[in-house]
């Protein structure tokens, strides 16, 4: 018995080894064919932007034959620039003027709505979150087009202009920090308030200096979120806008870019990329440097999950 | 008190602006009626006339609509599934930088990703360029005007993102054990991916549908950027149109409740499903 015995186990143990290379040998091929797919995916996703920017650097008009590296098109081209195009350089400001604006109005609200959707149960709260998820989905154009008839019909002293474009892109970003922060709260939960209100703070008090600060890092995600998102919306500031001096980059890229524009356009686009690419590094990194100070895994990856 | 209306009122607000500014106003033609008990339906009567009388362009326009946004669905699915799987299972040491590479662009304006395919496919532009050999095929295709292929892409190029993130999160969460479990009890690769996987992925399938789908019912943009033509019109052009257009906001409206309803349904799911998850959590 115990003769036959190890030779049993032994080739038992071969072919269980035999499965286990083989299986990882498919595995591996999978594992490489899979990401070649992926980084096939990832030029066909990069690489035209990659080229967009390339040619803002042409030193000639055109857009598709490279004819030297060259800051023409960003300075000293006397009318075609975007430093000496007047009409470019306030589309550019007036990009990031309204993205600041809608940031500042939106992160506020959102926090307080998360707040109280998250402590309020029943009906009311329930419609309110319904809400907030429907504007999250419904096409933009639908919400644009609203906010336009109610301003030139309903509301006329009003007008079209920055403020209805802020209001439009206020209640469209609204869902982001709502959903990220509400999301945050439930995994806070109620006893660190709690244990607060216990050690004798205040309802406000307990907010102020234990909810706040533990929601900071959600808030600081939504914000970024809807700073880069206000940068590129195009439908709600197009329908809302009055006259030349409240447009933003995006309207001016579907206006020329079918019109035999010059690389100054492509240029206008690569200093919107930078801004927005500039504050998400930035906020990156004061969000790295929140959590590793409060001690908390910061994971791409639960960023990702909460998305 | 003083609390309940900080934290009460303040959303409430928000709700009202949120329910009026995107429901209401849309029922007012030029002239506005005010009392719904008045309303006229003559703006909804030429609508259903060009949708299906006699003379009806727009019909066409709607059901490309759905044939485009159907296939540029499912091709998204097709490119992001195996792309969010290998992220989330085998990158490895590079699953962060790939990660950052899958959502940059999210961050990169959707004009300036038309603009950049703009540029490519013009007469003179690099796919032009490569695919006549620099000039030596005679070949002389203009792919951007009307051409239904190219605006089908567009909207692929456009959106294909938003298809996965929802998928790497559900693809993320199904457990590596569970994956061997079903390998140690004889499952196939087919097996696998038909039983365990595709089941497990499914909420994250549904919600980066929804999420894609939506709003390429209302995009006129991409097909206005790379095509400019009627041939390839879709709702959201029909919509714009009679926006810009004087005197046809009530056209505008009503065709724009006429997609809401429709997208009434799978809108619901959405948030249904989203709550649902909430709870779960």
């Amino acid at each position: 018995m115990t003769v036959s015995a190890a030779p049993a186990e032994a080739i038992l143990e071969e072919s269980r080894g035999r499965r286990r290379r083989r299986m990882r040998g498919t595995s591996e091929a999978r594992a490489y064919g899979l990401g070649a797919i992926t980084a096939v995916y990832l030029l066909w996703a990069l690489v035209p932007v990659a080229i967009t920017v390339l040619f803002s650097f042409n030193e000639g008009r055109s857009r598709s034959t490279w004819q030297g590296f060259s800051l023409r098109w960003y300075t000293w081209d006397p009318t075609g620039s975007v430093l000496n195009d007047e009409s470019i350089r306030n589309a550019l400001s007036y990009t990031v003027l309204l993205a600041v604006l809608a940031t500042i109005i939106t992160v506020p609200i959102g926090v307080l709505f998360a707040l109280a959707l998250d402590r309020w149960r029943g009906r009311l709260p329930q419609g309110a979150n319904f809400l907030a998820l429907i504007t999250f989905v419904i096409p933009e154009i639908a919400l644009a087009i609203g906010l336009l008839f109610m301003v030139t019909y309903l509301a006329t002293p009003f007008g079209l202009g920055t403020w209805a474009q802020v209001v439009g892109l206020v209640t469209f970003q609204l869902s982001y920090p709502i959903v990220i922060c509400r999301a945050r709260l439930l995994t806070i939960g109620s006893h660190y308030e709690e244990a607060a209100r216990d050690l004798g703070a205040s309802a406000l008090g307990a907010v102020r200096r234990i909810i706040l600060p533990m929601l900071f890092p959600a808030i600081l995600v939504s914000a970024i979120l809807v700073f880069a998102d206000v940068l590129d919306d195009f439908v709600i500031v197009r329908y809302l806008s009055s006259d030349a001096s409240t447009e933003t980059t995006s309207m001016r890229i579907y206006q020329t870019a079918r019109a035999a524009p010059t690389p100054a356009l492509n240029a206008m686009a690569t200093i919107i990329l930078v801004v927005s690419a500039l504050v998400i590094v930035l906020g990156w990194l004061a969000y790295r440097r929140w959590t590793r100070k409060q001690g908390e895994s910061t994971d791409v990856s639960s960023l990702a999950s909460t998305l | 008190m003083v609390w309940i209306a900080l934290f009460f009122l303040i959303p409430l607000y928000v709700v009202f602006c949120v329910a009026f500014g995107t429901v209401d106003p849309i029922f007012r033609s030029p002239v506005p009626i005010w009392n719904p008990l008045e309303w006229q339906f003559t703006q909804v009567e030429v609508v259903w006339d060009r949708l299906f009388g006699p003379d009806n362009f727009y019909l066409p326009a709607v059901l490309r609509t759905l044939l485009y946004v159907a296939i540029a669905v499912v091709a998204c699915l097709i490119i992001a599934f195996p792309v969010a799987y290998f992220t989330a299972r085998y990158a490895g040491n590079y699953r962060g930088l790939v990660l950052a590479l899958l959502v940059a662009p999210f961050f990169i304006s959707y004009m300036m990703r038309m603009l950049a395919w703009i540029n490519l496919l013009q007469p003179d532009g690099l796919v032009n360029t490569i695919i006549t050999l620099g000039g030596v095929v005679p070949l002389d295709i203009n792919w951007l005007s009307g051409n239904p292929y190219v605006v089908v892409m567009g909207l692929i190029y456009g959106y294909v993102p938003y298809m996965l993130l929802p998928l790497f999160a559900a693809l993320d969460r199904i457990s590596p054990s569970l994956i061997e479990a079903a390998r140690d009890l004889g499952a196939s690769g087919f097996d696998l991916f038909r039983r365990v996987i595709l089941p497990m992925s499914l909420p994250g399938i549904v919600a980066g549908t929804l999420l894609i789908s939506l709003p390429m019912m209302g995009d006129y943009f991409t097909s206005d950027l790379l095509s400019k033509s009627p041939n390839t019109a879709m709702i959201g052009n029909l919509i714009n149109l009679s926006i810009v257009a004087p005197g046809q906001a009530g056209q505008a409206g009503t065709l724009l409740i006429l997609v809401l309803l429709v997208l009434l349904i799978p809108m619901v799911l959405y948030t249904r499903s989203n709550a649902r998850a909430e709870v779960r959590s």
